[in-house]
Formats: structure tokens, C-alpha cells, sequence
């Protein structure tokens, strides 16, 4: 009997000659070794250079665990205020039919085409000491930028697309039929998103979010421009370690690194899990995103 | 309970939809709105659901205005076109989803939903499909499940968008009949979209035909099968020729034969006669049309010979059923044709 592999193999036309397969196969695996891996593998080399406890005194130091918290603080902000309201725009996209519906669909982009500096330009605009709502601000005596509410603010502008672009193909894709269903037999707006519509986008949903805390949680560019470094203050993880690195203390600097790449790394394997677990749910998606 | 629509009027970015629709439907039909597609009837349908605000105009369910309700108030039973089962729920929590979703005061306690279940699962003839689920089933499973569903709500009136339109041949006949037998017992009233004239005429008590957001005819599978009420509706429920000339004095004379048939159409002017490939026999020289056959196509069931006919411009197809004729006559040979029935519309000038 025929091999039904070898046969596949052999006539599908995509597959062209094995050298050339073989070739391309190892160019990506080299690529990803030089650009990914070992760049990784060097971030850790490097924290743990000078033994465990120089290492653990970096991550232990005061500074440090500010940034840590403040990191954590941004991302539990950030995370569900766009996970709210990815779903909210997902909805609005895929659901009504409305004038500039295609000027919001770009708009949802933006953070991922403008550069973050430029975003934290933007909020220094608006926030700073000449900025527009500075006399406001100033008679209420709020403060929003170099703290903690621009830090989020740019934050919360960075990662917006990431939930939004993960459910609007899904939604997309699955039509709102089943809403119509629902609403037919009966159920109430709310019972309709928790039982039908939530159901249905959870795993997307939930990789959205993924996505979104691990770029929350490493975001550079644009908290730079707004949060004014203050040490212990206003200093997030990725802020801490470049202000390690430019004096010179590269153990602690990598060591906190290696703290950032542990999140990081949680999140993919994370997200590892979910595609083997819910592949099928996540591919629809992603299918559209090519 | 019956239902009543006046003037409905639907327009979507300057496309008239629907045009001043009247429709009384009675209680316990099962009534097919049958058109092509843009004819306006999804947008019947989904207006009688509420899913669709018309413009103008009113639905009456029994005596009360329904215009002004929401999809989920009106009690309606609607079905899509793919299902639109709740994917990730079994069968029997879809089935269940209507009742589990009223209000607290309203809402049955679970032995007696489950027991509702228990009886729509036996109605489907799927009783042991309950714990599956959708991705699980056949598409003709999937549409039973989805018809289950929707009658578990007690609907006001039943509501189908195309119900058997994404299912292979074999099974939408099955479908279709078990539909009807399902119908037949429950006496649910029920109102269908279909572009299928066969399932229209097989299923329905009646037939709305609909052209360009119009209603063109309203009447029995019979009725709309034997007296088309214009050419449009002739076309479209079967297979058509047609013989142009002109009538005077209660007859039709076909252009390039001396022949009348008897017409009832008062007046005079040019006309055409239609006539269906299975209603046109060939007869004695004399007696009828003369053609020549230019092919002749054999199925299994019967011989479909392609005529060229004398005076006329375009061919005609006659059906020559396998059982009358022992020996078809062949392409090339000279015949002569009668129509049996037929219809006679005056041209437009």
C-alpha cells in the first residue's frame, strides 16, 4: 500500500526540491539562534556572571523592586482597561454599521504605526508645563506627567490593538447569526455577550490580552518620554535597567533583565499552551491576519 | 395566531427592498415566500422577525401592532440559513437556551425544561443526541437542532431563511418532507424563504411569489403552477417555452402556423403562449405546429428533444416521457407540435 505521506509529498506542488527545503528550513533556524536566542541566552550569561547572590541582591535592591511594582501596577491597569476596551471596539467594528467605521478600523492601528517616543511626545504635549490642559491641571493640582497616571496613559496607547486586532477577524469570521439566535429565543443584551458572544471570543480574547500584558510590561519608548526616570518613583523595569546600564553596572542591569525576559517568558509559554490546547479556535483568527 | 402585514416598505441605500407589501398569513399555514435573489423576500422575512425595521408600514400579530417590538420580544422562531447553533454549547443546552434565558418569574424550573428537551430531541428524531455537540452533527441534524430550538419558545409564528439551502441534495429533499409531516402534526404556523420553486410548491400550503420587493402572485403550489399570473412567475417556477404571435377573438395564432388554440383573453394584439417542455406532444402533420428537431437529449426517465419550430425565433424543448414512445424519433426528422396547456400573456408594447 501507498505511503499517503510520501505520496502528498511527492505531488504537492509547493513542496519543490528537497535541498531547497532543507536550505530554507536552516536558514530560519540559524536566524532565530543568532537573533533570538542566543541574544537571550547572553541576557542571562551575563545576570548571573558574578554568582546567584549578586544576582538576587540586584533584584532585592529597593530601586528594583519599585520598578517591579510600578511595572506590575501599569500592567494591572492597562491590561483590563483595553481588554475592555478591545472588546468594545471589536464590537462596535464587526457589529454596527456606522460613518467612519473605516477611519476607526485605521485608527486602531495607530499605536502600532507610530513610534513610541512619539506617542510620549504627544501626552508631554498635552500634559506637560506649556502643554494644553496645563493651567487645568495646574488650579487642581493634578500631576500627570513624570508619575504614575502618564505612565499608564502611554502604557494604555501602546498596547490598545493588541485585544482589538485578535477578536475583530474572529468576530468577523463567526457573523452575528448567533447573537440574532439569541436574541430571538429571548435573552437579554447581557445574557447574549456572556453566554454566546463571550464564549465564542474567550481564547482570542484571552491570547489579545497575552500579547498586550507582555508588550505592558516591557514597553521602553514612549514611558521614557513621560516618566521622568525618578528613581524609586517613577521608574519602570525597562527604565531601571538602562539607567543600571548607563552607569556602568551591567551584572544588576542583566539581572533585572533576566527578570523582565522570566515575564516575558511566562507569557509564551502561556501562549504555547493555549495553541496546543486551542488551536483550532486561535488559527481562525489568525488566518485572517496573514 | 394570525398575522397581518400592511404596506410594508423597506428601502436600504436608495434600493427599494420592499414596496408597499400587504400579506395576511393565516394561522397555522405554512406559507413559502419564493423570488430570486434581490426579489425583496429575506427582507420580508426578516422584517416580520424583527430583525429588519421597516419603513413604513405595519406587522400585526393577531390584533396587536408588532411594528414597534424587538426581535426579542416579538416570541418568534427564527431560523438561518447555517444554523447558528451556539457553538459551544450541546444540543440539548441549545435547545434549552430560549427557556433558560427568560426572566426569573417566567421561567420554567429545570425538570420541566429538561423534560421540554427530552420532548423536541424525540420531535427531531435525535434522542440520543442531547450531550453532543454542534461541530459534532450532520448539517441536516444541525437544521433539525436548530428548528428544536427555536420551537422550544412556543414561537408566535416560525420563521426559515433559506432553512435547507446550505445542505446537499439528497438531504434537503428528505428534509424538506420531513418538515412538512413535522408541520402537519405540530400545526405550527410557519412562513419560509426559498429561491427552490420545487421546495416551494412540494412544501408549502401557499406560495407568495416576489419580484423586485413586489408580491407578482399569491396562491396555492397549484394554482401558482397551472395559472402563473404573469410571464415572470411562469418563467420562474419551471422549465418555459414560449411561441410568439397574436390573439383576437378568444384564440392565439402562433407566427408560422394556421392553427388557433382557445385562449381567454379578451381583445386583441400581439401575444406570447408558454408552454412547458413535458405539456408540448408531438401529433399528426396538420394537427399541429410544424419543427424539426435539431437534438435530442436521453435521460434516464425521459428523452428532451430540442425543436426548431417554424416561424418562431427561438427553439423550444419538448419532454418525451420513456414509457409512451417506444422508439424516440431522432435529430434531423420532421414533427409536429400541440401544446396541451398553456398560458397566453399580451406583449408589452
Amino acid at each position: 500500500m501507498a505511503n499517503p505521506m510520501r505520496d502528498s509529498m511527492i505531488n504537492d506542488p509547493l513542496a519543490g526540491p528537497r535541498w531547497l527545503r532543507w536550505l530554507l528550513i536552516a536558514i530560519a533556524i540559524v536566524l532565530m539562534m543568532l537573533l533570538v536566542f542566543m541574544p537571550l541566552a547572553m541576557v542571562l550569561t551575563a545576570a548571573f556572571a558574578k554568582g546567584v547572590g549578586v544576582w538576587f541582591a540586584a533584584l532585592i535592591e529597593p530601586d528594583a523592586v519599585s520598578a517591579l511594582k510600578l511595572t506590575l501596577f501599569t500592567a494591572a491597569i492597562v491590561i483590563p482597561l483595553n481588554a475592555f476596551f478591545g472588546v468594545l471596539t471589536a464590537w462596535a467594528v464587526t457589529r454596527f454599521e456606522f460613518k467612519g467605521k473605516r477611519l476607526l478600523m485605521a485608527l486602531i492601528d495607530v499605536p502600532f504605526a507610530v513610534s513610541p517616543v512619539v506617542a510620549g511626545l504627544c501626552l508631554v504635549l498635552l500634559f506637560g508645563a506649556n502643554g494644553w490642559f496645563a493651567p487645568w491641571l495646574a488650579a487642581h493640582d493634578w500631576k500627570i506627567l513624570f508619575a504614575r497616571p502618564a505612565i499608564v496613559m502611554a502604557t494604555l496607547f501602546i498596547t490598545f490593538p493588541f485585544v482589538a486586532r485578535e477578536i475583530i477577524p474572529l468576530m468577523q469570521q463567526q457573523g452575528s447569526d448567533e447573537e440574532l439566535a439569541a436574541r430571538s429565543l429571548g435573552a437579554g443584551a447581557w445574557t447574549m455577550f456572556r453566554r454566546v458572544t463571550l464564549p465564542n471570543i474567550k481564547w482570542g480574547l484571552l491570547y489579545g490580552v497575552l500579547l498586550c500584558s507582555a508588550r505592558a510590561m516591557g514597553e521602553f519608548g514612549a514611558v521614557s518620554v513621560v516618566s521622568g526616570h525618578i528613581r524609586g518613583l517613577t521608574n519602570t523595569l525597562p527604565l531601571h535597567i538602562e539607567i543600571l546600564y548607563n552607569e556602568f553596572n551591567s551584572t544588576a542591569a542583566f539581572a533585572v533583565a533576566s527578570l523582565l525576559a522570566g515575564l516575558a517568558l511566562i507569557t509564551l509559554v502561556l501562549k504555547f499552551w493555549l495553541e496546543a490546547r486551542h488551536g483550532d479556535a486561535l488559527s481562525q483568527s489568525h488566518r485572517r491576519h496573514s | 395566531m394570525d398575522l397581518q402585514l400592511k404596506q410594508l416598505g423597506k428601502r436600504y441605500a436608495g434600493v427599494t427592498a420592499l414596496d408597499a407589501v400587504d400579506l395576511n398569513i393565516r394561522s397555522g399555514e405554512l406559507v413559502a415566500l419564493l423570488g430570486p435573489s434581490g426579489s425583496g423576500k429575506t427582507t420580508l422575512l426578516r422584517v416580520i422577525a424583527g430583525l429588519l425595521h421597516p419603513d413604513t408600514g405595519s406587522v400585526l400579530f393577531g390584533d396587536t401592532d408588532a411594528t414597534a417590538l424587538s426581535l426579542r420580544e416579538r416570541n418568534v422562531g427564527f431560523v438561518f440559513q447555517h444554523y447558528a447553533l451556539f457553538r459551544h454549547m450541546t444540543v440539548a443546552e441549545n435547545i434549552a437556551f430560549g427557556l433558560r434565558s427568560r426572566r426569573r418569574r417566567d421561567r420554567p424550573d429545570k425538570a420541566t425544561i429538561r423534560r421540554r428537551v427530552d420532548e423536541l430531541l424525540t420531535l427531531i428524531q435525535l434522542p440520543e443526541h442531547g450531550p453532543r455537540y454542534p461541530e459534532q452533527l450532520s448539517g441536516g441534524q444541525k437544521q433539525r437542532v436548530a428548528l428544536a430550538r427555536a420551537l422550544a419558545i412556543d414561537p408566535t409564528v416560525l420563521l426559515l431563511d433559506e432553512p435547507f439551502g446550505a445542505l446537499d441534495a439528497k438531504v434537503r429533499i428528505e428534509l424538506r418532507r420531513w418538515l412538512r409531516s413535522l408541520h402537519d402534526k405540530t400545526g405550527q404556523t410557519t412562513v419560509f424563504v426559498t429561491h427552490d420553486q420545487e421546495e416551494a410548491l412540494e412544501l408549502a400550503d401557499r406560495v407568495v411569489v416576489m419580484r423586485e420587493g413586489r408580491i407578482e402572485q399569491i396562491g396555492t403550489p397549484h394554482d401558482i403552477y397551472r395559472q402563473p399570473s404573469s410571464p415572470f412567475v411562469y418563467e420562474f417556477i419551471g422549465r418555459t417555452n414560449s411561441l410568439v404571435g397574436h390573439y383576437a377573438n378568444g384564440y392565439f395564432e402562433s407566427d408560422g402556423c394556421d392553427l388557433r388554440w382557445p385562449v381567454d383573453l379578451a381583445g386583441a394584439g400581439s401575444g406570447r403562449l408558454y408552454v412547458r417542455p413535458h405539456d408540448l406532444v408531438l401529433t399528426d402533420a396538420g394537427d399541429g405546429h410544424s419543427a424539426r428537431i435539431t437534438a435530442a437529449h436521453r435521460r434516464a426517465d425521459r428523452t428532451t428533444l430540442e425543436l426548431n419550430v417554424e416561424g418562431q425565433p427561438e427553439s423550444v424543448e419538448l419532454d418525451l416521457s420513456m414509457t409512451s414512445n417506444a422508439t424516440a424519433p431522432a435529430a434531423g426528422d420532421s414533427v409536429s407540435i400541440k401544446p396541451l396547456r398553456y398560458c397566453v400573456y399580451p406583449l408589452q408594447p
